[in-house]
């Protein structure tokens, strides 16, 4: 079984939900990286979402682009990433790792290559923001020969007959936008989200975790008592950029500490 | 031979087709529908041509640029004026076609991104036209380079967004454009401004644009008896050369000439001629084509002196016309663009736009090889009153 569906099972069996933390890879810095993946699993996240940065990130806000600048200012590449991902498997075996950022740093590795390289390290999944089920087919053949899972995108404009086509599609769980704007927005709507997930369910048997706009541990709570698990980005970001290179997993820690406490409780 | 593109898919060959966020698919979706469904109705075509004709002025004459050619002792060249359009370019035609379109579907809000600011200058007047609100996006820098063109947008009533993100030129004024549209899908209606982005839009912004090869058509044989030997554009994302070329693609004899963005000569690496310079395939703002990026994947700063050629990529379609050999790319540097500039102001009282100007100078680099019973075509995308600020400060003048 994957990382990925073995972690949404014992959270199931706990009856629990699942944080996703979103981290951009190279913000602050290369060596900053790997340490802050295991402190945010020993803060209590269950799914990393690493973000690999891209000169042109159109669906992010920002508090993300500003991430994404920082990132390849220090030199940050997709091989780069995967590396990291090596680095961190040494001392993590278990929790799951998803790459998010957008197709073409990965069109430029080649997908094979890719997906071959994500099997080796021990990523688990990808999402590529701009790259739809309609134009993922190539990307798609890769990742399952190397038991990768695709994680696809929905979104509140998303209607019914798209989330059935993504619904055979999907791997390890989806990842449900929670409103209509780039990450890190301010304008996320709670009964709307509530509204939508009856016809998400209909199709969508796999666990669904809820993302974009998530920026304190009161909407966290709430948030997490609609779905599966619950993705913070910016916020995080945010609190990466205010922090200083000596106190940053401290205070990124110290964060997500309190978005699980919030959750669980 | 049939060329049939894009497919049902948007897809021209292995180019285009619909690489966007979640979010924003079933926008495209829905504008895809809407647009085939008025592409064929009579009344839409019909509405569409009267704005072209009694607001835009067309069609727009065909001039033979006669002092010029002699100087060159070649080939004819010959100017599609698209440059004494209402607002001075091609641009309007698409803008035109698009706020129809954004009416008919209820939208009240238009956004768009703009690089020398014609088609922001466009779309701030079909808004002003239609009674619509405006938002254009534009690269702080691009927003020095062509500060007339800001003014007039705002004295048409839009709402000018300086863009500080990234190279501070048309890419990020895309990718903001593309974050508003995201945050306000049901409200608003993207005016894109050329033949590339997500699936309608290459095919959509193609149809708007042919008024110009299809005027050129019949125009020619009623000049000269027939076709011309060669159709010459610049080409940004592409929009003025798929509107000349594409009425032209089935006629034997044409030649079809793209012109690049050479900047500071392909060799040096700042240019924004991705497909002169043979640059890899890649994915961005919705569409897979020939890219300027790194070896990881990321997308390089360009260069030109005209900043509605400061692009990275360029349209599907003239990928697929690459490949398939129908047309050829070719790139003109600044230098040589800013000579034919000032060949075209001295030799025939027309000043062109910058984008223009690499068009026309392509023509002037051959026509001296080519008999003097040749003609080629330049289609003369716009006007260069914009570009004053720019001309006058390569040539050390303060205005
Ligand atoms: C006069 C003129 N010509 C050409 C272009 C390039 O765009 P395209 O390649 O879409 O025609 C622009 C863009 O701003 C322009 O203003």
């Amino acid at each position: 079984m994957s990382r990925i569906d073995t972690t949404f099972g014992n959270l199931k069996r706990q009856q629990r939900k699942a944080l996703i933390p979103f981290i951009t890879a190279g913000d602050p810095s290369q060596q900053l990286t790997v340490p802050l993946m295991h402190g945010l699993v020993a803060a209590g996240a269950d799914v990393l979402e690493l973000g690999v940065p891209f000169s042109d990130p159109m669906a992010d806000g920002p508090v993300i682009q500003r991430a994404s600048e920082r990132a390849l200012k220090h030199g940050m590449t997709l091989r780069g990433v995967l590396s990291m991902v090596a680095e961190f498997r040494k001392q993590d075996a278990t929790t799951p790792v998803v790459l998010m950022g957008y197709g073409n740093p990965i069109e430029a590795m080649g997908w094979e290559v890719f997906a071959k390289r994500c099997e080796e390290v021990g990523v688990d999944g990808v999402l590529t923001v701009d790259f739809p089920p309609e134009e993922s087919h190539e990307a798609f053949e890769h990742l399952q020969r190397h038991n990768i899972a695709p994680i696809f995108l929905l979104a509140p404009t998303t209607n019914e007959a798209r989330i059935a086509q993504v619904a055979k599609l999907a791997r390890g769980y989806v990842y449900y936008v929670s409103l209509k704007g780039v990450t890190g927005a301010g304008n996320l709507d709670l009964s709307a989200i509530e509204q939508k997930l009856p016809q998400l369910r209909k199709h969508i048997k796999l666990p669904i975790g809820v993302g974009f706009g998530i920026r304190d541990a009161a909407t966290a709570k709430a948030v997490s008592r609609l779905c599966d698990g619950v993705v913070v980005g910016s916020r995080i970001v945010q609190e990466v950029e205010d922090s200083t290179e000596q106190n940053v997993v401290a205070n990124v820690g110290k964060l997500v500490k309190e978005l699980r406490l919030a959750i669980d409780q | 031979m049939t060329y049939n593109y894009p497919d049902n898919s948007g897809h021209f060959g292995q180019f285009g087709g619909i690489y966007m966020a979640e979010t924003l698919i079933p926008a495209v979706e829905e504008l895809r529908q809407q647009y085939l469904r008025f592409r064929d109705d009579p009344e839409f075509q019909a509405e569409f041509a009267y704005e072209l004709k009694h607001y835009v002025g067309r069609p727009s004459p065909i001039y033979h640029a006669k002092r010029l050619s002699e100087s060159l002792g070649g080939a004819q060249i010959y100017l599609k004026r698209e440059d004494l359009n209402h607002t001075g370019a091609h641009k309007i035609n698409n803008a035109i076609g698009q706020a129809l379109l954004a009416r008919r579907m209820g939208k009240k809000r238009v956004i768009a991104e703009t690089g020398a600011g014609m088609h922001g200058v466009a779309t701030a007047t079909v808004a002003a036209r239609f009674g619509m609100e405006c938002i254009v996006y534009m690269g702080a820098e691009d927003i020095q380079r062509q500060a007339p063109n800001v003014f007039r947008m705002k004295l048409l009533g839009a709402k000018v967004v300086p863009v500080e993100s990234g190279s501070k030129t048309l890419k990020d004024a895309c990718n903001e454009a593309i974050r508003d549209w995201v945050t306000n899908v049901e409200s608003t209606f993207y005016i894109f401004g050329t033949a590339a982005g997500p699936h309608p839009y290459p095919m959509m912004v193609r149809d708007f644009q042919c008024v110009i090869g299809n005027e050129a058509k019949v125009q020619m044989p009623e000049m000269i008896g027939r076709q011309p030997d060669a159709v010459i554009a610049c080409v940004g994302g592409g929009s003025n050369a798929i509107g000349m070329f594409y009425p032209y693609v089935e006629v034997p004899g044409v030649q079809l000439i793209g012109v690049e963005a050479g900047g500071h000569g392909i060799a040096s690496g700042q240019h924004a001629a991705p497909l002169t310079a043979n640059a890899k395939v890649g994915v961005l703002h919705g569409n897979k084509v020939y890219l300027m990026q790194d070896e990881n994947g990321q997308i390089i700063e360009t260069h030109s002196i005209s900043a509605g050629l400061d692009y990275p990529g360029v349209g599907p379609e003239h990928c697929l016309l690459k490949d398939i050999g129908r047309a050829q790319y070719v790139a003109i540097d600044d230098d040589e663009a800013l000579n034919a500039f000032d060949a075209l102001c001295r030799f025939e009282g027309i000043i062109p736009a910058l984008e223009s100007s690499h068009a026309l100078a392509h023509a002037m680099k051959i026509a001296p090889a080519m008999s003097k019973d040749k003609v080629l075509l330049v289609n003369l995308s716009g006007r260069g009153d914009k570009d004053m600020n720019t001309v006058a400060k390569l040539k050390g003048i303060t205005l």
